[in-house]
């Protein structure tokens, strides 16, 4: 079981390896298509997290003392960061994830989508994952 | 300044049009959200905070003097600019939004209940809330123009809503999600027949179209500096005298009064009762500049080549398989907001913003628009009178090489 670093090193050594942001986006774009991220029951207006500009999905669900998650957006290049995110904080411990920080997304030179006034919805959803994570960690305790 | 229309000569008076954007030339084609600023109007804002910085109207010291002048003279050149009877029929407000909300406050003191508001299916939020809001107060009801595919509005329709209980019609000059020049002079003299009074939105008209106020015989028009070179935070509200001396006062501060004692307070005349507290000085001035600018170019001379850049534009983008221009009516501004059929605008416009290409997506504050046409959003790509035929040349192979990866 990797840890929630271990996994964003390894993201970063991946996208060190791309060459320009052609590469990186279409990295993004490509997960962004391969992915189908929530089952469509969950694709629910309470699950929605409104950006101004596309929307996102979240839905969380405990499986044993882990959170699973799934997301989707209607658009590719949200939804090939989402896929990053569930990456890193699906299947985790509660406290890992509201312990986790974010910066690996600088360093894979996506920052520009993480600002707060990009209003696409992730700061948002990173923040709903975070919140989940603290409403399972309630229960836990 | 250009006493003809020179296109590089225009360039060299926008210095951030030098400035690059992701490693490239910048393209700058969101205009109809915000203008750029042409170094005359800088200098004359870099002029008022170095040399005559003050308070107006009320000093006695030369500097608030010197400021008071430049401020009253700007509001002269708008009332030039727009051809307004009374120089008091001009307010300084900060923007288009505030200055719809005056308006819409001071009507809450006129409209009773049943009275009925028309808007148009092309309006802009900030032209549908305050009205909402005013019909939650007053019991008044919101009526809708609808508009057809092209994005144009239905006067048979409009003419079928207005009625004896019609009090307010209020209606953009020009869209700012599709660019249709909606047909204001047809919607203002039917609106009289009946009574009512018309306020019309000028924010994305008044950068290619020098309206006559007068001839329009309209009752309130509205505009933003920002939208025609001048800097962001100043507006006017224009007003036909009898109009505004009916309306109460929006605010209550400082400027606004001519005597107060505990009792009673009694207000200022025009154009001072709606201009409580200190003003955006500096912005009111540069409005002026802004104004002197661009009629020093041309109205006519600009909107010819801003038609020549839609056409092309209109042309290129076209080409492109699968590209959907939404608001095709033929009398449009240089505006065009398209989708690549199956890609989200967000997407289009992220890739576009990495080869420096400035554009807006999203519904443009314009939602009803957009669940009109079902779709989340367009892109928007507007085009000002310092844009070039090259730019749209980099834009459409923007959208050529976004539509490549993410199809």
């Amino acid at each position: 079981m990797q840890s929630i670093q271990e996994i964003q090193d390894e993201i970063i050594d991946e996208f060190s390896m791309f060459e320009d942001w052609e590469e990186r986006y279409q990295y993004m774009i490509d997960l962004g298509k391969e992915l189908p991220l929530i089952q469509p029951q969950y694709k629910t207006e309470d699950n929605i997290i409104k950006g101004c500009q596309s929307k996102v999905w979240v839905h969380a669900e405990m499986n044993e003392d882990k959170i699973a998650f799934t997301a989707d957006s209607d658009a590719i290049i949200t939804k090939g960061i989402i896929a990053i995110l569930i990456r890193v904080f699906s299947d985790q411990h509660p406290k890992e994830i509201i312990d986790a920080n974010t910066d690996f997304i600088d360093q894979i030179g996506l920052k520009e989508h993480l600002s707060p006034t990009r209003a696409n919805g992730l700061v948002s959803m990173i923040k709903q994952l975070k919140m989940y994570a603290i409403a399972y960690q309630t229960q836990l305790n | 300044m250009n006493t003809t229309f020179n296109i590089h000569d225009i360039r060299k008076d926008f210095p951030i049009l030098q400035r690059q954007v992701n490693g490239k030339p910048l393209v700058y084609f969101d205009n109809a959200a915000t203008s750029q600023t042409p170094r005359q109007v800088i200098d004359v804002i870099v002029d008022y905070y170095t040399n005559y910085n003050a308070n107006i109207h009320r000093g006695v010291h030369t500097l608030s003097q010197e400021a008071t002048d430049k401020y009253e003279q700007a509001r002269q050149t708008i009332q030039r600019h727009f051809n307004a009877k009374y120089v008091h029929e001009v307010i300084f407000t900060s923007g288009t939004t505030h200055s719809i909300n005056l308006v819409a406050n001071g009507f809450s003191a006129l409209l009773e209940k049943g009275d009925e508001i028309i808007v148009s299916a092309l309006e802009h939020h900030s032209n549908i809330v305050p009205w909402q809001m005013l019909c939650e107060r007053t019991g008044a009801i919101l009526k809708v123009i609808p508009m057809n595919q092209h994005g144009e509005l239905e006067m048979d329709a409009y003419d079928a809503l207005l009625s004896e209980s019609t009090k307010l019609v209020f209606v953009n000059h020009i869209s700012n999600a599709l660019g249709t020049i909606n047909p204001i002079k047809h919607i203002i003299d039917n609106a009289h027949q009946i009574g009512a009074a018309v306020l019309i939105d000028g924010a994305q008209a008044c950068p290619h179209i020098k309206p006559d106020l007068q001839d329009l015989n309209v009752d309130f028009y509205v505009a933003s500096a920002h939208k025609i070179c001048g800097p962001t935070g100043v507006g006017i509200l224009y007003g036909k005298e009898e109009w505004l001396n009916k309306l109460p006062p929006y605010q209550g501060g400082g400027e606004m009064i001519a005597e107060v004692t505990f009792e009673k307070t009694t207000y200022a005349g025009l154009p001072h009762k709606f201009e409580a507290g200190t003003p955006n000085i500096c912005g009111g001035i540069a409005f002026g500049a802004a104004l002197n600018y661009m009629n020093a170019i041309g109205f006519e001379a600009i909107a010819d080549y801003e038609n020549e850049l839609l056409d092309y534009g209109t042309e290129k983008l076209s080409e492109i398989e699968g590209l959907k221009i939404y608001g095709t009516s033929k009398n449009k501004t240089s505006v065009i907001s398209f989708n690549l059929e199956g890609i989200h605008p967000y997407d289009v416009g992220s890739i576009l913003d990495k080869l420096g290409i400035a554009v807006r997506t999203g519904h443009h504050c314009a939602q009803p628009i957009m669940n009109y046409f079902n779709i989340p959003g367009t892109v928007r790509a507007s085009f000002a009178f310092y844009n070039t035929k090259t730019e749209i040349d980099t834009l459409v192979e923007g959208v050529r090489k976004a539509k490549m990866m993410l199809s």
